[in-house]
């Protein structure tokens, strides 16, 4: 079963917010923050660019 | 002037690079390269090795799941691109080659993506490598 759009995007962020966050910062603790960081603007500029192509859509 | 990883033989080729820990300096980026997250192991950081390897491998096989095509050819400069990234996969993809994984035509919407979920885990793969070499050669603190 494919995954919907939605899950993909989840999915894409979690696997390169690991590794980002991984590879980009010295200590485990910075680097679970910079990797949620990273999560978080993946999903959200994701939501907010969907939001606008519908607006425009329109 | 010459460096310790950048040695200078008496007849005039540059050695092997090493360092103070021995051995090849870089095999964890080859190694990282090969199979994702061995370079990290090689360091003996198993979790980040873990992670990253899960991590990658996850993103390899989703995007074989959603019927994602492996570049194998680069008649235009986007499929160059796409092959570069590809290769970034290291034994994932010529295994896959070999075997014959993936779809050779993008048919559904979600086939795209996981043509770019197979590029975008070689391109990690490779930053991966590079840290796993960073590590090795003193650049980023153990």
């Amino acid at each position: 079963m494919a995954p919907s759009h939605f899950t993909s995007v989840l999915l894409f962020a979690l696997c390169a917010s690991v590794v980002f966050g991984i590879t980009m910062r010295d200590t485990p603790r910075r680097m679970f923050r910079y990797g949620l960081y990273c999560f978080a603007l993946f999903v959200g500029s994701a939501i907010v660019l969907s939001w606008v192509m519908f607006l425009i859509a329109r | 002037m010459a460096t310790p990883n950048n040695r200078v033989s008496p007849a005039g080729r540059t050695a092997a690079p090493q360092n103070a820990q021995g051995g090849f300096v870089y095999l964890p980026l080859i190694a990282g390269w090969l199979v994702p997250g061995a370079g990290h192991f090689l360091q003996r950081k198993w979790g980040r090795g873990a992670l990253l390897a899960a991590s990658i491998l996850a993103m390899f096989i989703l995007g074989l799941a959603m019927q994602g095509k492996l570049y194998t050819n680069a008649h235009e400069i986007l499929d160059l691109l796409g092959l570069v990234g590809d290769l970034g996969n290291g034994l994932l993809y010529i295994v896959s080659r070999a075997v014959g994984a993936g779809a050779d035509q993008v048919q559904v919407t979600t086939a795209d993506y996981g043509t770019r979920f197979i590029v975008v885990a070689g391109l990690l793969n490779v930053i991966s490598a590079v840290d796993a070499h960073n590590l090795r050669t003193g650049r980023k603190p153990l």
